[in-house]
């Protein structure tokens, strides 16, 4: 694995220029955003002021740094590349993401297979900093560009009778070693859901990208859902279908074991996953001499602006 | 017919010795290999120390137990296989690394639970506990280790003596030990068996080659 960035040399490069980490991205963020923007008038419009224009999320909260993009690119559950940690990385350039298309089904009122730049033309993406926390009972802290899901889902209309909202990511086996596997349980495609009030809260993030940049293939390009309160397996990757569902759909991991991954996944440290103490998490990178252990937080510490959604609900229950 | 046998003597004499050489100088090959993946990880775990972050990857405490659990299984199951060779195939004399063999993978087998609980339990006992009553991988893979250190304890010459048949009796408890450990493995993976069905379909053929009858 090349890793050739000093993890505590990048927090201090951050320090000591007295930046926030937004504020240290920017050209490649323009190029991001212009490619999203296409040749659109828009780009006039936004010319080189975009931090001012648009505003950021910066969920951090005391003790979180955002964690260096090499681990964030390096160290990814992506099982469609393959089981490993490593697997996505090594394999990310066999997947070939232009042209992309996604297709809108289900109860909604437009209908239809939409190219990459119809979904995302009009967003403008921002950044947004939120922890993610694996199942596996790790963490980071990752600065992702993108929009709110729920101006993308409300653009179709969706109908009155829609209760949740399903994705799918991409299936193509010649591309994706995971899914040539013979020893996978998973059956492809992967496939997510979320009930419709969950998919409208204002952090439900469609990104585009991460640290000012394109998202590379390994973290679920060219577009993927980013669910800051739930488990990260939640945050469905390389998204080629959105669909709108009256029943509550199946997801991919409660299909394999129910009793282990429900279909909130909220992050809860008062429920333990059978193989995982959730009551505490390890902040990647870790280090064998000064471990970056820490208490899992309630909803991933977003409790304020999401808890809501479950008042009422048993979330030992209903995890 | 004496004057042949007498004949025999040196040339016994000669390969004897010879073997005996050759079992003396593989034993310290032997020993030297089984304890490079503990080098790797020695000098790996270095690197970590001089430079955070540069040899074991974003999840360090993770890799190294799972390093330590893999060569455990891998030396355990090489263990076995070296009593089925020697069974099968006569002219292979593997026994005399027999021992080495499984003190290797106790040893591994240690490192792997003190790693655990220093570096995922935090050196905690309460979750060591919890873990071990809650997770039945955990369980598993604990009993495994207990049951093994009966094993280490009487593997020498002088309990092989003292313990006369009942020293093989008790060393058929690394059949259950073998079974314990594909579990804790099987009950680990999260969606890919590969690493599970491949120790478990090795465990299995040396189980069929204790079963299946040997017309020595």
């Amino acid at each position: 694995m090349p890793i050739n960035e000093h993890p505590a040399k990048t927090f201090a490069f951050y320090k000591d220029a007295g930046l926030k980490s937004y504020e240290i991205t920017p050209e490649s963020a323009y190029f991001n955003r212009r490619q999203f923007l296409g040749s659109s008038v828009a780009m006039a419009t936004v010319g080189l002021s975009s931090r001012n224009l648009y505003a950021n999320i910066d969920s951090r909260l005391p003790g979180d740094e955002i964690t260096p993009e090499v681990y964030a690119t390096t160290y990814n559950n992506f099982y469609e590349f393959g089981t490993n940690k490593e697997d996505p990385s090594r394999y990310a350039d066999r997947l070939t993401t232009k042209p992309w298309s996604v297709k809108i089904s289900g109860a909604v009122s437009k209908p239809g297979e939409y190219t990459l730049e119809d979904i995302l033309s009009p967003h403008v993406p921002e950044e947004r900093i939120f922890r993610l926390r694996c199942v596996e009972a790790w963490s980071m802290v990752i600065p992702w560009m993108g929009f709110s899901l729920a101006d993308l889902l409300k653009r179709f209309n969706p109908a009155g009778s829609a209760k949740y909202v399903q994705f799918f990511t991409l299936q193509r086996p010649d591309e994706l070693p995971g899914q040539r596997s013979f020893f996978s349980t998973i059956e492809w495609p992967y496939r997510e859901a979320l009930r419709l009030d969950e998919a409208y809260n204002p952090l439900a993030t469609i990104a585009t990208g991460m640290y000012g940049k394109e998202l590379p293939n390994q973290n679920g390009a060219p577009l993927r859902l980013v669910v800051p309160w739930k488990y990260g397996f939640k945050s469905i990757k390389s998204i080629v279908e959105i669909r709108f569902t009256e029943k509550q759909p199946a997801t991919s991991w409660q299909t394999i074991a129910a009793s282990e991954y429900g279909f909130y996944a909220n992050v809860n440290p008062r429920v333990d996953h059978p193989r995982w103490s959730q009551a505490t998490e390890r902040r990647l990178p870790g280090s064998l001499f000064t471990p970056n252990k820490r208490d899992t937080l309630m909803f991933n510490g977003y409790g304020e602006q999401v808890a809501s959604l479950y008042s009422g609900m048993d979330l030992n229950h209903f995890f | 017919m004496v004057s042949r046998l007498l004949h025999c003597i040196p040339a016994w004499i000669l390969t004897t010795s010879f073997r005996l050489f050759l079992v003396k100088k593989y034993k310290i090959t032997v020993f030297l290999v089984c304890l490079l993946p503990l080098l790797v990880l020695v000098h790996d775990v270095w690197q970590e120390y001089e430079v955070p972050g540069s040899a074991l990857g974003a999840d360090p405490e993770v890799t190294v137990v799972h390093f330590l659990g893999n060569w455990a299984i891998r030396l355990l199951l090489l263990t076995l296989t070296l009593s089925s060779l020697t069974r099968r195939i006569k002219i292979l004399r593997l026994i005399p690394y027999r021992r080495m063999l499984g003190l290797f993978a106790f040893t591994y087998a240690s490192l792997h639970f003190s790693a655990y609980f220093l570096l995922l339990a935090g050196g905690d006992i309460t979750t060591m506990l919890a873990d071990f009553v809650k997770r039945p991988y955990i369980s598993m893979g604990i009993s495994a280790l207990v049951l093994l250190i009966p094993l280490a304890i009487t593997s020498t010459a002088y309990w092989q003596k003292r313990l006369r048949k009942n020293w093989k009796k008790l060393h058929r408890l690394v059949y259950p030990i073998g079974m314990l450990v594909i579990i804790h493995v099987a009950w680990l993976a999260k969606s890919s068996y590969l690493e599970a069905v491949v120790y478990t379909t090795w465990l299995f053929v040396l189980f069929g080659e204790r079963i299946y009858p040997n017309n020595r």
